[in-house]
């Protein structure tokens, strides 16, 4: 499994989808802007082990459950399809959870059954240790274009010290066979800023990957979060220091700009053309359907989320209903609210008048950003502190 | 005299005083002492108060009273005892309430000291027994819990003899619990206590010692007749209000309240006259007639004063017109707190309050948060200075935010008490130690026994006001009492500390200070500030300064990272959600200097028990 949340990042062109309305239209357009595609996200709950930093929807030792689950899917998106969701799919994202986990035959019969556009992006998160030259080459043949690799740390101690039971090589290893399969895209997930990492670990780490073959098209590195009821939120030793981790962020983003990564949302860069485009759409405000425990779904003006344990959510579906936990649906400045949010975590940024008024108030705020025509987009130093100037954000000055 | 009335129903037989003898007392004694305890057994004694219905500690009807303990309003009940007719009256049982206790006292011709064999007298109940001898009250010393292995009646008996001069073999020894000694008392109480020695051929004077609010009846004044009849239906007049009414309901409690035709000379009872806020029946008020006025009304009456002041203001700023609501129905029922619209830059329109002393604050903040569902922050407590100018006038100010600038002043004067502190001798260091530092000047030490000693400061009300109590408590484990009485003014050396956020002062943490412990209050403050305002996004300073002057500083560090590392999914509307929940957090906060201050910063930082 592909680490952490780890669906990946992105690609510039995506972004500004279609050719940068937003500036030419002013605010109507940067609402416009939201691109016409629909992905469809999938969760597979199987891991090995709970790593001790995550909080996800995962289900250990529940293999025995993988038949059931994949029919399971089959049925919710053949019930979703009959509600008219807007198939088919130009994105497909397999994320988890640990999707490399589900015996290839299962991984096709669940491809095989979602509707694709030609040239659809099919995204796969892989866990190193699952993935071999045989596994690789049935997983392609089942549909898979594209692989997230979840190697989060490259050295033992590190991945000791968020307790991520992984063979220090097998990151590595992985990255070498998918380099050397000859996939346009594909990413690697890390997780940075543990009291165990070094500023050393890190460098060498985006060094190995930047050196292979055909290194990855996009590398993620996400600031090592202390969730709530985790293994990890109880050891406060392993705690990480808000300094340790702002620092490591500034090191990450000059090092794989050096390798000619650009960030394309906070916690994502990625090389032209390389980043995921099904994580692109979402953070620019497109509509996606996810299937499986925990999955979350955003179309027809609603979001909504399943189930999050795979026992209630195999009951929903099984008894043919709807496996829905929560559901909202979405007022018009909610929208705009999102839109925003989101679009303050990439390059993109936003229209100058959603911070207009705060800025006048705190001009420390104009410090953070940087002006791109009529947007303003956070600088490295405001990408940090995104969540504080978003607090800023005021969707009603968009009208 | 009549004896009995036609209407058993609704009357029953008044001016009893005719046919039986009638002694009036009140129990002293400091909280935990067992005056509750000896009420009960006197009730169930005197079968005036079926067992079944009995509930225990009868005379303490408030809640707020039973969960500490404590007796605010006075209560009196009649019962009878071997042909007399006991009145008991309760007195309240707290430094503030001094006043209050003395118009009980007034209504009593004796006493019982109750004291607790295992604890021996406190500060408090020796100077309210001075107060009863000074007003020529007999005093029945007892020594309560004879039954605790810990008790000491010898060593107890000693010191009261010593310090009271009354014969040791004169001071009875009772188990208030097991009832033993208890029917003595009441023969030691219809033996020594003279009985009252009004006339009922007079112009009635009648004494109000307590009045209570009834939300069906009005106001419900306890009451004891000096002079002449006070009949049920007849026109009345007070004398210091200077109005007039009619005696709508004359009773007496037994303790059940029943209506009686009348009272007569030496009786205690309740009366109902008609009238919705206390402020207009106070305690100390003389009750005359209106058609045969008596010419002098009773001595001792004094207007109540407040000593403690500090704003109150809603947590929520739309809550001040219930505020405003709760204020003046409390004051209904408590004429002795005072209040008026306050505005404060920082915390909005509140009131500012003046109150008898701090446990009077205390109650009446927690009746409004209780009774009336209120959140409240309040200000830090302060007291009556005044100001002499350098052009010879004068400014009198509470409100630390009013006191004149420097320059414009040649000196002010600070309210000062004269605390008496008992204390087990081991303790005498720790206690001279708190008394020091709180500018305490020691008049008097003398020991009571050689166990125990009684020290006397005078000391400033300010130090007082400023959790000193709880302080003495926690150095003595508990075995301090206190009694304090106001003593006049006295110029000190007192200068304002103001706290500025990002440079701008916050006036609800101005205080008044001695110039000597400026540094420390401005340390303290701004340490505790530091802790409690949430990071922004620059640097902020937190100072303290006196007349411009920076004492102390300290800075709340620019936030360096804020950033959900991921954002996928479900994580863009637990986002979003939080955002709405932190814009709907901000009509919470104060702006101060550009800073957002949450008002729980406001609450914890006036908040005193951590201090020190
Ligand atoms: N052992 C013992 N305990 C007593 C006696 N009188 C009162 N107490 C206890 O002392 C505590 C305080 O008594 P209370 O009547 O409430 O005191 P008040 O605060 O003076 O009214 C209670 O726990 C009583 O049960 C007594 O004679 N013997
Ligand atoms: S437990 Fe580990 S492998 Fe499974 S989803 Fe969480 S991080 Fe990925």
């Amino acid at each position: 499994m592909p680490a952490g949340p780890a669906r990946s990042p992105a690609d510039n062109r995506l972004l500004t989808l279609p050719d940068e309305p937003a500036r030419e239209a002013g605010l109507g357009g940067f609402l416009d802007a939201k691109p016409d595609v629909f992905g469809v996200y999938v969760h597979v709950p199987f891991c090995r082990d709970h790593c001790d930093y995550c909080a996800f929807s995962v289900a250990v030792g529940q293999e025995h459950l993988a038949e059931r689950y994949s029919r399971a899917i089959e049925r919710e998106l053949a019930v979703w399809k009959d509600r008219g969701v807007p198939l088919p799919a130009d994105t497909v994202y397999l994320g988890g959870g640990t999707p490399s986990r589900l015996p290839p035959r299962l991984l096709a019969e669940i491809l095989g059954s979602i509707p694709r556009r030609p040239g659809a992006e099919v995204t796969m998160e892989v866990n190193p240790e699952d993935l071999t030259d045989d596994a690789l080459a049935a997983w392609v043949a089942a549909g898979v274009n594209r692989i997230s690799l979840g190697v989060q740390a490259t050295c033992a101690h590190v991945l000791a010290g968020i307790g991520r039971r992984q063979d220090a090589s097998a990151g590595m290893q992985a990255a070498g066979l998918v380099s050397a399969a000859g996939l346009d895209s594909w990413g690697v997930d890390l997780i940075i800023g543990s009291p165990s990492e070094t500023d050393a670990d890190l460098l060498q780490a985006i060094e190995s990957l930047s050196a292979l073959e055909m290194p990855p098209s996009q590398v993620s590195c996400y600031l090592l979060t202390v969730e709530s009821r985790t293994r990890l939120a109880r050891d406060w030793r392993r705690h990480p220091d808000e300094e340790v981790l702002s620092r490591r962020y500034e090191l990450a983003d000059e090092a794989l700009a050096a390798h000619g990564y650009q960030w394309v949302e906070i916690s994502n860069w990625a090389r032209p053309g390389g980043g995921c485009r099904h994580n692109l759409a979402t953070w620019s405000g497109a509509e996606y359907l996810g299937l499986g425990p925990s999955a979350c779904s955003h179309w027809a003006g609603r979001r909504w989320e399943n189930e999050r344990s795979l026992r209630r959510w195999l009951a929903c579906v099984e008894a043919g209903g709807s496996a829905v936990a929560e559901s909202e649906v979405l007022e018009p400045y909610q929208v705009i609210l999102e839109r925003l949010v989101l679009a303050l975590r990439t390059p993109s940024g936003v229209p100058r008048s959603a911070l207009a008024g705060a800025i006048d108030t705190y001009p420390e705020l104009a410090e953070l950003l940087d002006p791109s025509g009529e947007m303003l987009v956070l600088n490295r130093r405001g990408r940090l502190l995104c969540d504080a100037v978003a607090g800023y954000l005021d969707p009603a000055a968009l009208g | 005299m009549k004896t009995i009335t036609c209407s058993l129903t609704r009357y029953a037989p008044g001016a009893v005083s005719g046919s039986r003898p009638i002694r009036n007392f009140s129990i002293i004694s400091h909280v935990d002492h067992g005056k509750s305890t000896l009420s009960d057994r006197i009730l169930e004694l005197t079968h005036a108060v079926d067992p079944r219905l009995m509930r225990e500690q009868y005379l303490d009807s408030m809640d707020l009273e039973r969960e500490r303990g404590i007796t605010i309003k006075a209560q009196n009940v009649r019962v009878h005892w071997r042909d007399h007719v006991l009145h008991l009256i309760d007195t309240p049982g707290h430094v503030d309430f001094t006043y209050e206790v003395s118009r009980s006292l007034a209504a009593c011709e004796g006493a019982v000291l109750l004291v607790d064999a295992s604890q021996g007298i406190q500060a408090q109940t020796l100077a309210t027994c001075y107060q009863a001898i000074e007003n020529d009250l007999e005093i029945v010393a007892v020594l309560n819990k004879i039954d605790l292995p810990a008790a000491d009646p010898e060593r107890c008996a000693t010191e009261i003899e010593r310090v009271l001069g009354i014969d040791s073999s004169q001071i009875l020894r009772i188990s208030a619990k097991t009832g033993e000694g208890v029917p003595a008392l009441l023969d030691a109480v219809v033996e020594r206590v003279p009985p009252p020695s009004g006339s009922p051929e007079t112009p009635l004077r009648a004494l109000i010692f307590d009045s209570a609010y009834d939300q069906y009846r009005g106001v419900v004044s306890s009451i004891r007749v000096v002079d002449g009849v006070l009949r049920s239906g007849s026109r009345i007049r007070f004398m210091q209000a200077g109005s007039t009414h009619e005696a709508e309901e004359v009773g007496i409690r037994s303790p059940a309240s029943t209506p009686v035709d009348q009272l007569g000379a030496g009786e205690v009872g309740y009366l109902v006259a008609g009238i919705k806020d206390v402020g207009r029946a106070r305690s100390g008020e003389t009750v005359t007639s209106a058609e045969r006025p008596a010419p002098e009304p009773l001595a001792g009456y004094r207007d109540p004063k407040p000593m403690v002041f500090c704003g109150l203001f809603p947590l929520d700023g739309d809550e001040l017109p219930e505020l405003r609501d709760a204020l003046e129905k409390l004051k209904l029922n408590d004429s002795s707190f005072t209040f008026e619209p306050e505005s404060s830059k920082a915390l909005g329109f509140g009131f500012r309050c003046g109150f008898l002393g701090l446990l009077h604050m205390e109650i009446v903040r927690e009746r409004l948060e209780r009774e009336f569902d209120l959140s409240l922050i309040a200000t830090a407590p302060s007291v009556a200075y005044v100001a002499h100018l350098t052009d010879g006038s004068e400014i009198h100010f509470e409100n630390p935010s009013d006191m004149p600038e420097a320059s414009r002043l040649d000196h002010v004067d600070e309210p000062m008490l004269r605390a008496t502190v008992i204390v087990p001798s081991d303790y005498t260091g720790t206690v001279m130690e708190l008394c020091q530092s709180r500018r305490g000047e020691m008049l008097r030490m003398e020991y009571l026994s050689p166990e125990r000693l009684e020290l006397v400061y005078r000391i400033p009300l300010a130090e007082v006001v400023v959790d000193f109590f709880d302080q003495l408590k926690s150095r003595t484990k508990g075995y301090a009492s206190l009694d304090y009485e106001p003593a006049g003014t006295q110029t000190a050396n007192l200068v304002r500390v103001d706290v500025l956020i990002n440079h701008v002062p916050v006036d609800a943490f101005s205080t008044v200070v001695h110039r000597a412990q400026a540094d420390s209050y401005g340390r303290r403050m701004t340490e505790k500030l530091r802790s409690l305002i949430p990071r922004q996004l620059f640097d902020v300073p937190i100072q303290a300064a006196v007349g411009g002057r920076v004492i102390a500083r300290e800075t709340v560090k620019a936030k360096r990272k804020d950033v959900l590392a991921k954002c996928y999914g479900g994580d863009i509307t637990r986002k979003r959600k939080l955002l709405e929940r932190q814009k709907e957090g901000k009509k919470r906060m104060k702006s101060i200097g550009r800073v957002e201050v949450p008002q729980e910063a406001f609450v914890s930082a006036l908040r005193l028990d951590d201090d020190r």
